[in-house]
């Protein structure tokens, strides 16, 4: 079990936090029209990462998942607002585990977006497929689809197994979280390509298992950079003749951010090792991420938040935005019932 | 590698006592020591193994099956010792580390007193030279294991008219001394695991100090940075009532583990446990490619108080009013009710959740530190505990 990231690992932080310093438009997506940024995008796709996991025959990088979450850590610092989880993470995963060969080169290449469709609670969503003319199509609804309004292909879990289609009525939906869309899709006879599955539930355990490794990575990074932010701050803001970080109240809770910050990271290095390494051990390693994370990572914005006062409660200061994601992310995929539901599931089953 | 496990599993099935007496607890440690698993990372010339953290590491993951009687050999090996290994003089090395090694000898470590816990170093203890030797006086308590300890390091003023910190010096002492009493004191399990200790012209020899004169601070600091390592360096006994998997197993018992609520609280505890022991061994990891914990063992032994703290809510919403009355007879209800018993004392002893807090947050962080008040006044004219030094 490797828990220390190696000098290469290492390298790829730097690379990633050097490009999202330069390029990350955070602010024109939150205070513009456009739910992600395109240029950012471009950029990330540029240097190998929208396919980082995508084996090489298929145009990706065929790295491993401690590297993809050295990314999506980076993309959780700076809440950069790209569809990297939603296409990189959901349909990626889905479509390699599909043996899907089609689709996943402009995946991974970045020049298409991919999202996941499935139920709140991860199971078939309520979109139905038909048989027709020696083809599928797809009619229904589904809602809080990550990404949806920005994708050009929908990887669609259904009672009938997995399908991939790319035409679909979109309505962008308001987000608490304003920096990942998400959107209501319709699909009306939406012609699509079946894929087979030996065992279709089995796929979305796996998708989902590693989806709870790459959400715990962007919590990581969210709470490292609230952490990181938020002793600054301590140490500069002057109140009754002293920096405040020096009240044992203030210093407190900056050292239990730190104490959070730490076991998340510990979790996190474990379950991506885990991913690569040991694939058995991996549906407890995700199950148990995310009921220590998700609540943690609510927490550590809020505190830090706290921290800030009244600067903290403005618009112009970042707090608000890491507290939403926080929220947000929190409650994706039915949210800590689920979470918990499924880790006691594991445990009741290991004993 | 897996030659030194099977070492050790094999030796430890054919070897652990059952019973928990003294003498047999020795003769386990010198057992330990005989077969070369005593001071596993100790250098050889003070009787240790010369091995490296892996095999330490390996150590601990197997006798967390078992539950040892080396508990009263704690403080020595994981404290007293190594602080002697990092400043006593060759002579002392040689007299103390080999018996401390072998649990020969026992120790304890004599840094609190009635007025003087987190700051210790308002302690009023005095140790007055006279002619070669120094003379000792003043009372220290809370100390662990005293009452069977052949051994103590012990903090003592020996300079009232310097600020607090500078005044002290470490001293290596006999407890068997008649000088020197020991009074078992009542801890809130009922039990008596530590005492106060009472010195009357308690006369040392020149060559009792650790260190130098007037550095008691800096040998305190040292042991103490010892202390949370070996504190917070956490095994999770599997046979702790509280950890995890028992808590789990006794909501088995009383047909608890369907109830959903008991289902998430152990779900969030056992997030917590895994999240603690993968930061431990994370820290070992990084210790072991150069990058030593330093106050990073703060989170260790902050979060372990935390943890302990959760999970005696899990085992009251497991047992109800089981944890609250039960047979005289049934064993497990007792050992529950001490492991409950027990909990708060991980947020005192070694240092509080507060002052773990502001290690954390002065030497991680560099948060700006407190006002300070003390620091360049004379002990003699500052007040300590609840009153002036005398
Ligand atoms: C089981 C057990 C075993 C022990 N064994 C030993 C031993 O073997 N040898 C030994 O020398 N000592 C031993 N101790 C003593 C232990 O080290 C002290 O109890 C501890 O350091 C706290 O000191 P105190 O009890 O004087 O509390 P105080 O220091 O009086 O603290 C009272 C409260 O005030 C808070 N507080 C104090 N100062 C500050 C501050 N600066 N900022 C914020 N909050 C503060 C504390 O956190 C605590 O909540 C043991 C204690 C226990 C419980």
């Amino acid at each position: 079990m490797q828990l220390v990231l190696d000098s290469e690992q290492q390298q790829l932080r730097s690379t990633v936090r050097k490009l999202l310093a330069d390029h990350n438009h955070l602010r024109s997506v939150v205070d513009g029209d456009e739910t992600y940024d395109r240029v950012l995008w471009k950029h990330l796709a540029g240097l190998g990462l929208t396919g980082l996991v995508v084996p090489e025959e298929h145009g990706g990088a065929g790295a491993g998942h401690v590297e993809r979450c050295v990314v999506l850590e980076e993309l959780g610092r700076a809440l950069a607002p790209v569809p990297f989880f939603a296409s990189a993470v959901l349909a990626a995963d889905a479509l390699m585990a599909l043996g899907d060969t089609e689709v996943l080169p402009a995946l991974a290449s970045g020049e298409k977006i991919g999202a996941l469709v499935v139920s709140q609670t991860w199971g078939p969503s309520a979109v139905t497929a038909t048989e027709r003319d020696g083809g599928w199509v797809l009619d229904g609804q589904a809602s809080f689809v990550i990404s949806g309004d920005v994708a050009d292909v929908f990887v669609v879990y259904t009672s009938d197994g997995w399908f991939v289609a790319e035409e679909a009525q979109r309505k962008t939906l308001t987000t608490l979280d304003p920096t990942r869309g998400q959107a209501k899709l319709e699909f009306a006879a939406a012609p699509a390509r079946r894929l087979d599955a030996a065992d279709p539930a089995a796929v979305l355990e796996k998708v989902r298992d590693l989806a709870s490794v790459a959400l715990a990575a962007e919590q990581a990074g969210g709470i490292a950079k609230v952490l990181e932010t938020t002793v600054e701050y301590a140490k500069v803001r002057v109140q009754f003749g002293r920096a405040i970080g020096s009240y044992q109240a203030v210093k407190h809770a900056c050292a239990d951010l730190y104490s959070t910050s730490e076991r998340v990271e510990s979790l996190l290095r474990h379950a991506a090792w885990v991913a690569d390494n040991a694939p058995e051990e991996l549906p407890l390693a995700a199950a148990a991420i995310q009921v220590f994370t998700a609540p943690a990572c609510f927490e550590a914005a809020r505190s830090g938040l706290q921290l800030h006062g009244g600067i903290g409660y403005t618009w112009e200061h970042d707090a608000h935005l890491y507290y939403k994601r926080a929220k947000s992310s929190e409650l994706l995929f039915g949210g800590q019932d689920e979470q918990l539901a499924r880790l006691a599931g594991c445990l009741a089953e290991g004993s | 590698m897996s030659e030194f496990r099977e070492k050790v599993r094999a030796w430890l099935a054919e070897n652990v006592p059952g019973d928990e007496d003294l003498e047999s607890a020795k003769r386990f440690q010198a057992a330990l020591y005989d077969a070369g698993l005593s001071g596993i990372t100790w250098p050889t010339e003070f009787g240790g193994q010369g091995l490296t953290a892996a095999e330490q590491q390996i150590f601990d993951s197997e006798v967390a099956n078992y539950d040892l009687p080396t508990s009263v050999f704690r403080i020595g090996m994981g404290m007293c010792g190594p602080t002697i290994v990092d400043l006593g003089t060759p002579e002392q090395k040689a007299r103390y580390l080999p018996p401390l090694l072998r649990g020969d000898e026992i120790w304890c470590q004599l840094f609190s007193e009635p007025g003087a816990g987190s700051d210790v170093a308002s302690l009023q203890t005095r140790a007055v030279r006279d002619g070669d030797e120094w003379v000792i006086n003043g009372q220290k308590v809370w100390t662990t294991v005293a009452h069977v300890a052949d051994f103590g390091a012990l903090l003592a003023r020996t300079d009232a008219d310097v600020p607090k910190h500078q005044g002290l010096t470490m001293f290596l002492i006999d407890m068997r001394d008649p000088a020197v009493t020991v009074r078992p004191l009542k801890d809130m399990t009922g039990r008596a695991p530590f005492n106060e200790v009472y010195f009357e012209d308690l006369r040392l020899p020149a060559d009792a100090v650790l260190g130098r004169v007037g550095q008691g601070w800096l040998a305190a600091v040292t042991m103490l940075g010892h202390e949370r390592v070996s504190i917070g360096g956490f095994v999770r006994k599997r046979n702790d009532p509280l950890a995890h998997a028992n808590l789990a197993e006794t909501a088995r018992r009383f047909g608890r583990d369907v109830d959903p609520v008991v289902r998430a609280e152990l779900a969030k505890l056992y997030a917590a446990e895994r999240a603690l022991v993968l930061f431990n061994t994370r820290l070992r990891q990084e210790a072991e490619a150069g990058t030593p914990p330093g106050a990073r063992g703060s989170v260790a032994k902050l979060a372990g108080a935390q943890l302990m703290q959760q999970a005696v809510a899990v085992a009251g919403t497991i047992g109800g009013p089981r944890v609250t009355a039960w047979d005289p007879d049934d064993a497990a209800g007792d050992e529950l009710a001490l492991a409950i018993n027990q909990a708060p004392s991980s947020s005192i002893a070694g240092g509080t959740d507060q002052i773990q807090r502001t290690i954390i947050g002065d030497r991680i962080l560099g948060l700006p530190r407190e006002p300070v008040l003390d620091r360049d006044v004379p002990f003699r004219e500052l007040r300590v505990g609840t009153q002036r030094p005398a």
